[in-house]
């Protein structure tokens, strides 16, 4: 965990308080809608179909059970006893009132979480690996990093007014579990052939109506460097990025008009100009050495590599199917990171409730040092269970409806919100997610299936990161009616790529057919049933799969 | 509109000379950035003090040369959301060396006064008399800083150097 120290708590509290004479201003009509909107939006405030949402930060997507608690008592005391986790490692809560919005952030400030820059144009939240710190195989915790970043990004009084949004991710392992290949800067910690940590630095990656898989702009920048080279970026976004067209405003079009070579050369004068600057922000080992001082990790104990009890609860079938799709190699022996489904079937993905948040608390210090972790698939972790722990771990998540086994499997559906909340939707996606996890409810048809992800995004602003779902399902409109497109052979891997359209779009009612049919093509076209879809989708590409889907429409 | 300057609101000494008026020998003047490059040289020379408003799309490098004769550069917020004088105001400041008046002008609010100050801004042309007002208090809403600038603060990394020096060094 990141204990936050004097400076950090002092400058969250000030926040709280800009923030309470801002809505003060805007209630009285002092602040015109146009002023508040963006003042709202660098805290998180959106205006919805039927209400405000707030969002809030779950930086790189570490809480402890004291802040579980907190935003529990925030959906009960101030929304409707439920909140909703995000793609991209924020809590969502769809109903709270203007009014009531200090006091909500205020308690969320007394357990150091804050909304700062979860919305509007401006540098957000910084997500990371939600098992930094325990995947084995780990470089270094991605943590310290993302925090580091994470404070130099807040509040900038340079870019909190960029042309739009601006999307950090930062990864240490080998496998991408970030999806930095879709942020606007993708960080990839890395040894160099001396040895030394650095990062290679991606940029331009993004989803929403013109979608780019991010690019290599330097292959190895410095820890120390890491700042000022993110500045220097910045710099040159802040000044030629587009502000004629929403559309087109996003780094990736500055990146794709200039080309990758070009905006590199940009951005490399520009830190050249300024990196050994008076106000130069190279970190020195002490700063580093400072920061991640303040992560502390558990102590663990030395714990056999199977324990007794995991040998006997391996008699029951169902304890081992949840086993085999919920829980993951710990770099400790005798410990393992557990992840928690939050699509139950017939739900609607990334939904928790006050009283599920309360019970998980719980269980994280019962089992799991006190620590829970959020990523970007909507699901929960519990990173440090000892293995012994595990049946009773099971049997209290079941309790809690948090054991659905179904973890990267079918029915583990990434979906925004879309037309039930959202203004922007042209279409409904909760609705489609929960039609999916019931077609598909049966856990032996999805353990045969294998690992596959379904995404989808109510619009084409790709919220629910449909692109580069395994399955994508994007909702458009018709003629005033909700249609979706389909595209297959996506992924937000370290191998990312996008999906390809399998065919015309299909009407609401006949997206789960059409599913149905894409899985059961795949089925008969994998080579071998250890062959995942995406594999055979790259194999054959998409002609086999349109044929058998579409033979029949 | 009122014209915020070290801290306090203050009357404008500069007078805005339309790009088809005459200029005048003396007294203090801000010119457009096109009347200003016709003639640089002479207009950055006149017996007034000149001021220049300089475009948010346009490339500092061409105001660069003429930097220490002029008394005033004036940057522009045409609406509160375009935010890329910030970054014109720190190059002035950090790597061009400005040390006259950097003055923000267009739609500039209070909520953003704190981020001028900190990129380097030390008069604002304010568009409600109830901001400027309020300028003093508004610019004291943090005390903390996590990123530095040529404005001095200490940021929240070199505190916490200072903080564990002092406290290694105490008995
Ligand atoms: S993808 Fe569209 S519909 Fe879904 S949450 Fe984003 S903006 Fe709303």
């Amino acid at each position: 965990m990141y204990a936050y120290d004097e400076l950090d708590r002092t400058l969250i509290n000030e926040r709280v308080e800009e923030f309470r004479d801002q809505v003060k201003r805007r209630l009285s009509g002092e602040l015109t809608e146009d002023e508040f909107k963006m003042l709202r939006l660098q805290n998180g405030v959106y205006l919805q179909l039927h209400a405000y949402m707030f969002r809030i930060a779950i930086p790189y997507g570490t809480l402890s059970s004291e802040q579980l608690r907190r935003l529990a008592h925030v959906a009960r005391r101030y929304d409707r006893g439920y909140g909703h986790f995000t793609t991209r490692q924020n809590i969502q809560f769809n109903w709270i009132k203007l009014a009531e919005l200090p006091d909500a952030l205020g308690d969320l400030a007394e357990v150091g979480i804050h909304a700062m820059q979860t919305s509007g144009n401006n540098t957000r939240n910084v997500t990371s690996d939600q098992w930094a710190g325990v995947a084995p195989g780990e470089i270094e915790d991605p943590r310290i990093w993302s925090e580091l970043i994470r404070q130099y990004t807040t509040l900038h009084p340079e870019f909190s007014f960029l042309p739009r949004k601006f999307k950090f991710a930062i990864t240490a392992s080998p496998h991408d579990r970030a999806a930095i290949k879709i942020h606007d800067i993708g960080l990839r910690l890395h040894r160099n052939a001396e040895g030394e940590t650095g990062f290679e630095v991606l940029v331009g990656g993004g989803l929403g109506r013109t979608p780019f898989i991010g690019k290599t702009i330097k292959p190895f920048v410095h820890g120390r460097d890491l700042l000022s080279y993110v500045e220097a970026i910045l710099r040159v976004y802040n000044q030629y990025g587009r502000r004629d067209n929403i559309y087109k405003a996003r780094i990736k079009i500055l990146v794709h008009e200039l080309g990758i070579d070009k905006f590199a050369k940009e951005v490399e004068d520009e830190w050249q100009e300024m990196r050994d600057s008076d106000t130069a922000l190279t970190l020195d080992d002490a700063m580093i050495e400072d920061i991640r001082s303040r992560f502390t990790y558990p102590a663990y104990e030395k714990l056999p590599h199977t324990p007794e009890e995991l040998k006997k609860a391996a008699h029951d079938p169902l304890f081992e199917r949840w086993r085999k799709n919920s829980v993951s190699t710990h770099k400790v022996q005798g410990y393992a990171i557990v992840t928690l489904s939050l699509k139950p079937v017939g739900g609607p993905p990334g939904d928790a409730t006050a009283d599920q948040m309360d019970a998980l608390a719980d269980l994280a210090d019962k089992y799991s040092f006190g620590e829970i972790r959020v990523g970007h698939e909507q699901n929960l972790a519990l990173p440090h269970v000892a293995k012994r722990d595990l049946p009773a771990l099971w049997n209290a998540l079941d309790k809690i409806g948090l054991a659905t086994p179904n973890v990267n499997l079918v029915s583990d559906i990434i979906a925004c919100p879309g037309l039930d909340y959202c203004s922007l939707a042209n279409a409904r996606s909760i609705p489609i997610a929960q039609e999916l996890t019931r077609r598909f409810a049966n856990h032996e048809t999805a353990d045969l299936i294998g690992r596959l992800h379904i995404n989808i995004s109510g619009c084409i602003n790709a919220c629910g990161h449909h692109h580069v779902g395994h399955i994508g399902i994007l909702g458009v409109e018709k003629n005033g009616e909700e249609f979706y497109q389909i595209t297959i052979g996506g992924r937000a891997d370290e191998n990312a790529e996008l999906g390809a359209l399998i065919g015309p779009a299909v009407p609401y009612g006949e997206v789960a057919d059409v599913v149905e049919d894409i899985v059961e093509a795949y089925l008969a076209l994998r080579a071998r049933p250890d062959e995942l879809f995406v594999d055979t989708v790259k194999r054959l590409g998409v002609e086999p799969f349109r044929e058998r889907v579409y033979a029949t429409r | 509109m009122p014209l915020v300057k070290d801290g306090k609101i203050t009357g404008d000494e500069f007078i805005h000379v339309a790009d088809d008026a005459e200029v005048p020998g003396g007294g203090a003047i801000l010119l457009s950035s096109t009347r200003f490059l016709g003639d640089p040289e002479a207009l950055s020379r006149r017996a007034g003090k000149t001021g220049v408003i300089w475009p948010n799309n346009r490339d500092l490098d061409d105001l660069v040369p003429y930097l220490d004769r002029l008394a005033v550069v004036a940057l522009v917020f045409p609406t509160f959301r375009d935010g890329r004088a910030y970054s014109q105001a720190r190059l002035l400041r950090e790597r061009h060396n400005y040390r006259g008046e950097l003055r923000a002008t267009g739609q500039v609010l209070r909520d953003q006064f704190l981020f001028m100050l900190r990129a380097g801004f030390d008069s604002f042309e304010v568009k409600k008399p109830a901001d400027a007002e309020a300028f003093a208090i508004t610019v004291k809403r943090y005390s903390v800083f996590y990123q530095p600038t040529g404005d001095g603060r200490m940021t929240a990394l070199h505190r916490r150097m200072m903080l564990r020096h002092s406290e290694s060094a105490s008995p």
